[in-house]
């Protein structure tokens, strides 16, 4: 499949401030590539350099194959972008917003009304044409942004943190809409979130600190990296139970959950770290009533990558 | 034990709409209890009942061993709410919104404010205008305002929105902090992920609360079901294939994968036989953990 977005090298300072550092990526047709990582590690920058929003200081952005240094009106034909803080016009209906955004991406008068109507069936607004955006609520809202973003046909979508603030049931409409276009039009997706739930779902995660992609890979083949070494316990009180488990030395990060405690332990040392925490635990007051490898999630590869970089 | 939250039916209605349908519960002394559901499930009116800030249409509710309706004052005096719109003075500074909201509730000793900062692990950034804070430490200085007073219950509605899981963890290490010392939490979130912090989780949608348990608990017993990663190509016509099966409750697009919750009867092989005519590619198929969101979404299509 062809590379339709290709950042190579990719730097960008704010005064003295390096935003993002020598950073390529590639997303293939057919791709949602997620950008993950802590605030303030450049996600945002490096969003609004792929769009061209902001220039580069060195590096090269290519969409669809065209330059955005050297085409920027044909690159940005290509592109969608739907920003954190996306603006609808909140009196005008969702049919007056569509027309708007067609007419600024310069859809015809003759055509923009059936690809406004196929787009709202598709995002699932087409029963609420003559509604006032602003009467919209917080998921419907981030369709329409996501429909605005899609009214020229773009083979890319960029989409910075498009689920904030939303609840469970839209962000699960949103991401079978996000995958559904991936699926049928073979566009590609870079989508920057906060939540490791949602990387999951990505053809591929890159991870940034400091503005620069510390790893990438596929979701499953990250979570490989730690395979093994992810220990859960359940048991009681849990508060001794962190104190116990974060005294050994080959234990090297305790999260506590509600009802359980993750583990992170040194490579190939699991099995000893779980006979020892046993022995420990017995005389303290305190009783492990399960203790067992677990399958790493993401996020437990997301703090393993920033504590040890 | 005396509970430190204990309601009967409580609802709540506004005109011919109703945000709380007979909600019964109880939050034990220590607990991390969490409320999980959608924007408008009736989260925050709840939460706005048992504060005494408005009147239940029905249902009775305790807090603290006050009756909310007779005895809000009292409550308040003893409760911190740390609001997702927390409502900090961007143009003061930490240390003067803390001393501000200290002295609503009479709290003056210069010790116990330095003490609330440190807890919360802003020192230094006292003299900092609000304006000029990171997000994850806006939440903590909001956090440090609702516990300044010493209160014995803690509402704290979406504390974490909006970070990314390192800010995350630490601010659940405060919580945890703060709880350790005999403290009760009730948090509100539409997150799953930190739902999984809470020690039970009671699942909320339209005003109803549909299941109260551990979080482990809730995967095991509230998902009428078994949850499978289907890995078949191509993506939709194989999600339409598994739509058919007569056993199936729900599928969805999982990235590069499809997410499926069918009856117990369900054998991997029946999976597989469904997606024997669409799939060009070989087929897998595994058994997984349910997660938070199977059950909540089980739970909310189900009624």
């Amino acid at each position: 499949m062809e590379n339709l977005i290709q950042a190579k090298n990719l730097t960008k300072t704010f005064g003295d401030t390096l935003a993002v550092k020598d950073l390529s990526l590639q997303v293939r047709a057919g791709e949602i590539y997620g950008l993950v990582g802590p605030d303030g590690a450049g996600k945002t920058t490096t969003m609004r350099l792929l769009c061209g929003a902001l220039r580069l200081d060195s590096g090269e952005v290519q969409v669809g194959g065209c330059s955005m240094r050297e085409n920027p009106d044909q690159a940005r034909e290509q592109l969608g972008y739907l920003s954190q803080q996306f603006s609808l016009y909140e009196e005008l209906t969702i049919l007056e917003n569509l027309r708007f955004f067609a007419e600024v991406r310069g859809i015809s008068r003759e055509r923009w009304y059936d690809r406004a109507l196929e787009i709202l069936r598709f995002v699932g607004l087409d029963e609420f044409l003559h509604r006032r955006a602003g009467h919209l609520s917080g998921g419907m809202k981030q369709k329409l942004g996501l429909a605005t973003a899609l009214v020229h046909r773009p083979r890319v979508l960029l989409l910075d943190e498009p689920t904030g603030g939303v609840d469970p049931i839209t962000r699960q409409d949103f991401w079978q809409l996000l995958i559904q276009l991936v699926s049928e039009e073979a566009i590609s997706v870079l989508v920057s979130t906060p939540y490791m739930d949602e990387a999951v779902r990505c053809t591929y995660v890159g991870f940034m600190k400091d503005g620069q992609l510390i790893a990438e890979d596929h979701p499953q083949a990250l979570r490989q990296k730690l395979e093994g070494r992810i220990i859960e316990i359940r048991g009681k009180p849990l508060r001794s139970l962190r104190v116990i488990a974060a005294a050994n030395e080959r234990v090297q990060s305790v999260q506590a959950f509600g009802d359980r405690l993750h583990l992170r332990i040194q490579a190939g040392k699991s099995r000893p770290v779980i006979r020892e925490l046993k022995k420990a635990v017995r005389g303290q007051g305190a009783e492990i009533t399960s203790i067992e490898i677990v399958r790493p999630n993401l996020e437990d590869v997301f703090i393993a990558l920033l504590e040890s970089t | 034990m005396q509970p430190v939250i204990e309601t009967h039916n409580l609802t709540k209605r506004f005109g011919t709409f109703t945000a709380v349908d007979k909600v019964s519960f109880r939050a034990n002394p220590g607990e991390v209890l969490g409320y999980l559901g959608p924007n408008g499930a009736g989260k925050t009116t709840t939460i706005h009942m048992l504060l005494g800030m408005i009147l239940p249409s029905a249902g009775e509710a305790q807090v603290l061993g006050y009756d909310i309706v007779k005895e809000p004052e009292a409550i308040r005096e003893r409760v911190g709410y740390m609001s997702q719109k927390f409502a900090l003075y961007e143009e003061l500074t930490a240390w003067e919104n803390l001393r501000f909201y200290a002295g609503v509730y009479g709290v003056r000793e210069h010790a116990h404010l330095q003490n609330t900062i440190s807890r919360v692990g802003l020192t230094g950034l006292e003299k900092t205008p609000v304006a000029d804070l990171p997000l994850g430490w806006k939440q903590r200085l909001a956090l440090a305002i609702a516990i300044v007073h010493r209160p014995q219950l803690l509402f704290l509605d979406e504390p974490t929105s909006g970070v990314d899981p390192t800010a995350r963890r630490d601010f659940w290490d405060l919580i945890y902090e703060i709880v350790a010392d005999g403290v009760t939490a009730l948090v509100t979130t539409h997150y799953m992920d930190e739902a999984e912090y809470c020690g039970r989780v009671g699942i909320m949608s339209r005003g109803r609360l549909l299941a109260l348990d551990a979080p482990s608990a809730l995967k095991r017993e509230a998902l009428p079901g078994l949850a499978w990663d289907v890995f078949a190509e191509p993506l939709l016509p194989s999600l339409n294939a598994l739509e058919g099966l007569p056993d199936m409750q729900r599928v969805g697009l999982a990235g590069d994968h499809l997410r499926a919750i069918t009856g117990r009867e369900t054998r991997k092989a029946d999976l597989k036989r469904a997606l024997k005519d669409v799939a060009t590619k070989s087929v897998r198929v595994n058994r997984v953990e349910p997660t938070l969101e199977d059950v909540f979404l089980a739970l909310a299509d189900a009624r």
